[in-house]
């Protein structure tokens, strides 16, 4: 559960990128987040992971107050959250396992539990077969599925991605946005950025448009209304 | 709440260590200099360490001399130097007495040198007569001297106050000199993990932003790197030690080779092994995770 009140978020350069935002997202919702570059909606997702902290007005995720949310318990929080960005943020170096494993691994999860559930979160994403290789073995699309099971593997309540199929072609974008919807289906509440209008319409799905760091639309009759 | 099952108790301890220990190698030239630097850094504060020892173990010895030395006045002959001796009885904190002629005097000291021959010519009469004062304590012994330099008779008191004295002095600049540059050292190794450690965060920048993503705890995160500066500490420490026994073993071996008269007698190492280990260990400890710690705060501050 995401809900966001009377919003703003200045940086310490002065620059006013959330202008009083309000917005509610219930458990099992998927919404599209869209507007122009700039408009904040990469901010409005850094507030949600608690990166940032608004200027004004409350933030809650998952029961969890972040304006005044303790230090000691930002991770505990971001454990509800999945993370996914456009440029999948892998390790190199990792196999595709280990790196889904990896964000077991660094909450502490045992390597029993580990073993049990890598595997069957690589299959859902569809990369069961690819385990054993590097990110760099991959392609893009396989890749942003690797980091579509990484924020998966800990069963959070909510997933966020900001753009995750800007540095995809339009049959792998169709892939990710439906390997999303799946993984809504399956109960995950899914905010997703993005850009592309045509992705947006295929879906009918809440699109809630941005710009200038407020709400400038928010329906189910897609991304159209909002003009570039 | 229903955030509850996000609460994980780490299960996995295995992971933490095998990380630990995977940076060591990881950034091997780093850690590799960094033992070097760090072991230096230990063997010249063990040295000085030594040195202090030994100094303080001189102090001890010539404390326990509690024998004071008390020449007569040359006009006076044999007999009536030797009659001070019943006096000398009297006076508080003596527990014995001995006479020694000068006669006597120039024979134990030709026979102490290592050349008899070079003295063969020596007369008695540039020495004096002379007793050898045992006392019960030396801890009065400025005071019993003061009183054995009153009787009539008595030229002078030899006693070791001032080579106590002039010892204590040089061992405490020492001291300090030694404590200064232990704490330099110290700083110096501190700062040389410190980079190692900090070396490996850069590495492993974009690892450390996904855990921080997925929710692994500032501890969870610090664990890996305080293991790895540990284990450059403890392997400084292990090498450190054992070339420190070596050098130290070799120097007073040399020395007591060198030192005839047996002015000197160093400390065996093996009587404080069991301390040498504990500060090796304890300052090898100290600096690796202290030096992983100050790396790692201003990363996590993210
Ligand atoms: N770290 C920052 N410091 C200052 N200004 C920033 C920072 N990040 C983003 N901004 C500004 O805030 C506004 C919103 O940015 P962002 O949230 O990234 O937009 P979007 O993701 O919609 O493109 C922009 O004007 C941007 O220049
Ligand atoms: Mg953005």
């Amino acid at each position: 559960m995401i809900d966001l009140k009377d919003v703003t978020k200045v940086y310490p350069n002065g620059t006013h990128a959330l202008n009083g935002l309000d917005l509610h997202i219930d458990d099992g919702e998927f919404v599209f987040l869209v507007g122009p570059s700039g408009s904040g909606k990469s901010t409005l997702l850094k507030l949600l992971t608690a990166e940032l902290r608004a200027t004004t007005g409350s933030v809650i995720v998952n029961d969890f107050d972040l304006c005044k949310i303790k230090k000691s318990v930002i991770p505990y929080m971001r454990r509800t959250v999945g993370v996914v960005f456009q440029d999948f943020r892998l390790i190199q170096n990792k196999s595709v396992y280990d790196n889904v494993a990896f964000a077991m691994r660094v909450i502490g999860a045992s390597e029993a539990d580990i073993r049990k559930r890598v595997p069957y979160v690589l299959e859902m994403v569809g990369l069961d077969s690819k385990g054993h290789r590097l990110p760099d073995e991959l392609s893009g699309g396989e890749q942003q599925r690797v980091a579509i099971a990484r924020a998966l593997v800990n069963n959070p309540a909510i997933i966020i991605a900001d753009e995750p199929t800007g540095n995809l072609d339009p049959a792998r974008s169709l892939e990710i946005m439906m390997l999303l919807e799946k993984i809504n289906a399956l109960g995950t509440t899914l905010v997703v950025v993005t850009h592309e209008r045509e992705l947006v319409n295929r879906f009918t799905k809440r699109c809630v448009a941005i710009s200038e760091g407020k709400i400038i639309s928010d329906g189910m009759d897609g991304y159209y209304q909002y003009e570039e | 709440m229903k955030n509850k099952k996000y609460y994980v108790k780490n299960k996995n301890y295995g992971y933490l260590a095998k990380e630990g220990v995977r940076g060591v190698f990881l950034h091997g030239f780093m850690s590799f200099a960094a033992v070097c630097v760090t072991v230096a850094c230990l063997i010249i504060m063990g040295s000085f360490s030594m040195i202090m020892l030994n100094l303080d173990h001189m102090v001890q010895e010539l404390d326990q001399q509690n024998q004071v030395l008390v020449y007569v006045d040359d006009s006076l002959n044999e007999a009536e130097a030797h009659s001070i001796g019943s006096q000398i009885n009297l006076i508080e904190n003596v527990f014995d007495q001995e006479f020694v002629t000068k006669e006597q005097a120039l024979e134990s000291f030709v026979a102490e040198q290592n050349d008899p021959t070079m003295f063969a010519g020596l007369s008695a009469d540039t020495l004096r007569h002379r007793f050898v004062v045992t006392l019960q304590s030396s801890e009065k012994m400025a005071e019993t001297v003061e009183k054995l330099k009153a009787l009539e008779g008595v030229a002078d008191v030899n006693a070791h106050l001032e080579v106590a004295e002039g010892f204590g002095t040089v061992r405490n600049v020492l001291q300090f000199v030694s404590y200064a540059i232990i704490i330099i050292l110290l700083v110096v190794s501190l700062f040389i993990i410190a980079n190692t450690v900090k070396l490996a965060l850069y590495d492993r920048k974009d690892e450390i932003g996904i855990m921080k993503m997925v929710g692994a705890t500032n501890t969870f995160i610090r664990i890996p790197f305080i293991i790895e500066g540990s284990i450059i500490g403890l392997l400084s420490a292990a090498v450190a030690f054992f070339a420190e026994w070596g050098i130290y073993d070799l120097l007073t071996r040399k020395i007591s080779e060198l030192d005839t008269l047996r002015l000197f007698s160093a400390i065996p190492f093996s009587d404080v092994l069991g301390t040498m280990v504990l500060a090796f260990v304890g300052a090898g400890l100290f600096v690796g995770i202290f030096g992983s710690l100050m790396s790692i705060r201003k990363f996590l501050d993210v």
